[in-house]
């Protein structure tokens, strides 16, 4: 059953639209399977390779930018930003490595934040090559019908999370985890740690750029506060593997479900919706203090707690 | 030619006053480091909190944001032992996959902070219409015949004196005092500490908050010469992160040089490349540091054998 | 000539010397024993080996080649391989992903990874332990799960820091057992202990430390008769 399960999930998620959900239905749905793309790819590189990184945004807003450059100064359609994003994202990524893999624990984290703020930085800045805080907007988005951004991000996922378990299950997934639980072991065991750590942040990097890519095409325009934000998409990243469970294949599944859910809630509830924030703070200390390990990793201590409840 | 020297010493001198406040920023955020360990990601929000309560006494009871200081300060210490004792301690016990949980912890902080201050204060710009609020000295009401014009802005000179005074102090204190030295003991060896009697949970708790009436005061100084607004405070905590890697993680002096390096840098960008690009000069010092000169300014003393 | 020698290897730290010009080396086949007071910089030494640190003078080469300076991941495979003396376990996996993930340096294929590593488990005795979360086991377990570890790398030469301090006898007797028999597969290895009557038992050479310095060395029955060593260990005893 268990072995079943993803292909089932699958299965069901393809035939979903063919009850004829409503548009909004449909805009949450392909949120949340975006959302599941970004955390899966966090979770490769700070749940399994244990390098906690603070701007994902910048691989997000890479991804978003190639597409949307590539629209804005070729004419080109923004959906080829989705297979040139692997390229621009790698690239980048290499970089962002070379400066912040030598970092270690809480410095890598606070590394990479400030290189994603860089990169919004940068990108409100070169005017000529971005617009700067204009953003970019496509003239016309390829369909109306959400049908389609449904399969295309549908698909992503499915390839994100096939490659994620084959990397896991590989030496690679070894390596990771093994650099995670301790660096200086592992080096002395004959893992060359920091070409490992590069291409955890590579790989990562590039499941991100892809939904970024997707992001650009599906929502019609970008602009760099939205794209690199800190705490929209960087911390929101963080939040989803971490409600949902680090290190496990269906933490992020759970995780995007209940904060994009979660999201939507309360930005409809009328006064409410200013207070987000608040909301997703709070949010994120109780599961750090209670679930420090998320729903699925510590799924067996909310049994306990609900069966000791019903017991006392 | 003149005109050139000018701009240039006008400059320095705004990034020198910068830069001393910047150090006191550092300061506050290294000692943290230093003794926990953590990077405090809500550091600029509780500059941006105490930033709101002297804005407040300024404008409901018309108290001066320099008396403030000796208001607001002592409201941050507590916050900043309630933040320890109540939030981050806990965490520090539990077991979970990423030890980077405190941080993440003090994220969640901030958020709440950033945000709560939206809700109760907008998002406005605000700014404390302080009397002496655009006073200035000028070079040449000293020295007539200079060949150049310099200014000194009064309230900026007396937010840099102010600083210097707190930083001043709290080296006595750290140097001169019992709880100073055990915080220095945990700071250098905790376990070291733990045999020679210190009680560290107590320092940790005694030091987040000192971190925190720290980036108080230097909140209260801003006052005067700064916009207000809720987003301001993440803005502070990079900076804040910024001066302490310039420094050398977890080293006073180096918080102090690396705040003065980021001062006078930005101020540099400022002026030489354009306004908007201050931010991303910040940054290039930051990736700059953490390239060449993995350590910070603490790694060249110690080479040096200047500091410790 | 010999597997591995260390040629006049110092390493400073802040201007202290933690190791000061130390020469010896360890033959192919051989166990050799290093043994010291406390701080005599046994460890550091493993480290210099080992590629954690750089020496500041001198060099260190095995099988002709120089590999100081060399990155501790390229040192490994070249083949030496080491345990630490606080356990490093990789905490939150199991027994069997331990040793995997150290004899996926050698095996081309998962498959070939986890026969090598069974294979290890079963030569220290862990074989009933392959799914315990490593964390969870005893400490004697720990540090037999260490040199499993090690050995998966495929290693030439084996350097066990402390492996036996804090193990009853019976955990005891049965790492001695194991460590004989490594030495019979043609292993050789150089080893840290502060247990004496181990050190002397397997030992065919020991090379003794003091203050950094190398102040002794030969077969166990002589240096167990020798003064400079009776008196380093007594100097010890004194001051503790």
């Amino acid at each position: 059953m268990k072995k079943w399960l993803p292909y089932i999930i699958t299965g069901l998620l393809a035939l979903l639209p063919l009850i004829g959900l409503s548009t909004y239905m449909m805009h949450i749905l392909i949120l949340v399977i975006m959302w599941t793309v970004i955390g899966m790819a966090w979770n490769l590189l700070g749940g399994y390779c244990g390098q906690v990184s603070f701007g994902h945004a910048a691989f997000f807003g890479i991804g978003a930018y190639t597409a949307g450059i590539l629209y804005f100064k070729t004419g080109l359609s923004a959906w080829w930003g989705i297979p040139l994003s692997i390229f621009f994202v790698s690239v980048a990524s290499l970089l962002i490595g070379y400066v912040t893999l030598r970092l270690r624990g809480p410095f890598f984290a606070l590394g990479t934040l400030a290189i994603g703020e860089v990169c919004r930085v940068t990108a409100e800045n070169l005017r000529d090559f971005t617009q700067g805080t204009l953003g970019i907007m496509l003239k016309e988005r390829t369909w109306i019908d959400k049908t389609w951004y449904y399969y295309i991000i549908l698909g992503i996922a499915v390839f994100t999370f096939i490659s994620i378990r084959k990397i896991i299950n590989s030496k690679l997934g070894y390596y990771f985890v093994a650099i995670r639980e301790d660096q200086d072991a592992a080096e002395s065991l004959g893992i060359n740690t920091t070409l490992y750590k590069t291409i955890a942040l590579i790989l990562s990097g590039v499941f991100t750029g892809l939904a970024g890519a997707f992001y650009m095409n599906y929502m019609g325009y970008i602009d760099p506060e939205i794209v690199f934000a800190l705490h929209d998409i960087s911390i929101i990243t963080i939040m989803v593997v971490m409600v949902g469970g680090v290190a496990t294949f269906w933490g992020p599944v759970v995780g995007a479900v209940i904060m994009v859910l979660l999201a939507e809630m309360i930005r409809s509830i009328p006064r409410l919706g200013v207070a987000h924030q608040t909301m997703f703070g709070i949010l994120l200390i109780l599961i750090i203090i209670f679930l420090p390990n998320g729903i699925v990793g510590d799924f067996s201590k909310i049994r306990k707690f609900f069966r000791f409840g019903r017991a006392g | 030619m003149s005109v050139q020297i000018e701009i240039f010493l006008q400059t320095l001198i705004a990034g020198l006053l910068l830069g001393g406040l910047y150090a006191l920023i550092g300061i506050g955020m290294t000692l943290i480091m230093g003794v926990m360990k953590i990077i405090n990601l809500a550091h600029g929000e509780l500059m941006m909190v105490a930033m709101y309560i002297a804005y407040w006494l300024f404008v409901l009871f018309h108290i001066d944001p320099y008396v403030s200081v000796l208001i607001a300060t002592p409201v941050m210490f507590f916050m900043g032992v309630a933040i320890q004792k109540y939030l981050i301690n806990p965490v520090m016990k539990v077991e979970s996959i990423l030890p980077e949980n405190q941080v993440i912890l003090t994220v969640g902080i901030g958020m709440v902070l950033s945000n709560m201050a939206t809700i109760f204060f907008t998002s406005d710009y605000r700014s404390t219409p302080v009397d002496y609020a655009s006073n200035a000295f000028y070079l040449s009401d000293y020295w007539r015949d200079s060949p150049i014009e310099l200014s000194l802005s009064i309230p900026w000179t007396v937010s840099f004196i102010l600083a210097v005074i707190i930083t001043v102090s709290l080296w006595f204190f750290l140097t001169k005092t019992d709880t100073g030295k055990s915080i220095r003991a945990t700071a250098q060896d905790k376990d070291a500490a733990l045999m020679m009697g210190v009680n560290v949970e107590r320092m940790r708790v005694v030091t987040f908050g000192l971190g925190a009436a720290l980036v108080g005061a230097a909140g209260c100084l801003f006052i005067p010469i700064y916009y207000l607004y809720p987003a301001l405070g993440g803005k502070f905590t990079l900076i804040a992160f910024v001066i302490t890697i310039l420094g050398g993680l977890g080293s006073t002096i180096g918080a102090i040089i690396g705040g003065l390096i980021l001062g006078i840098f930005e101020s540099m960008t400022a002026t030489y490349v354009g306004m908007g690009w201050a931010p991303v000069g910040r940054f290039v010092i930051f990736i700059a540091a953490l390239i060449f000169l993995p350590g910070g300014v603490a790694a060249i003393l110690r080479r040096h054998k200047l500091g410790k | 000539m010999a597997l591995l020698e260390v040629q006049n290897v110092s390493r400073f730290f802040g201007g202290l010397a933690a190791v000061n010009d130390v020469s010896f080396g360890v033959n192919k086949g051989e166990i050799v024993g290093l043994i010291g007071p406390n701080g005599a910089g046994k460890t550091t030494l493993f480290n210099v080996i080992n590629g954690f640190y750089r020496p500041s003078k001198g060099e260190v080469i095995f099988k002709g080649e120089r590999i100081s300076g060399l990155k501790p991941h390229k040192i490994c495979k070249k083949g030496i391989a080491r345990t630490f003396q606080v356990v490093k376990p990789l905490q939150r996996m199991t027994v069997l992903e331990n040793v995997m993930a150290s004899a996926f340096v050698r095996a081309r294929s998962r498959k070939e990874a986890e026969d090598a590593a069974l294979e290890l488990l079963e030569f220290t005795g862990l074989i009933d332990d392959r799914d315990l979360v490593s964390k969870g086991l005893p400490l004697g377990k720990r540090k037999r799960l260490e040199i499993a570890r090690a050995l998966a790398t495929g290693p030439e030469l084996l350097m066990l820091d402390e492996s036996f301090a804090g193990l009853n006898p019976t955990e005891l007797n049965e790492s001695i057992r194991i460590i004989r028999q490594i030495k019979e597969r043609g292993i050789t290895i150089l080893i840290i202990e502060h247990h004496m009557k181990v050190i002397m038992s397997i030992s065919d050479r020991i090379v003794v430390l003091n203050y950094g310095e190398k102040i002794a060395e030969g077969p166990p029955d002589e240096i167990g008769r020798n003064p400079q060593v009776i008196e380093a260990y007594l100097g010890e005893a004194h001051n503790a």
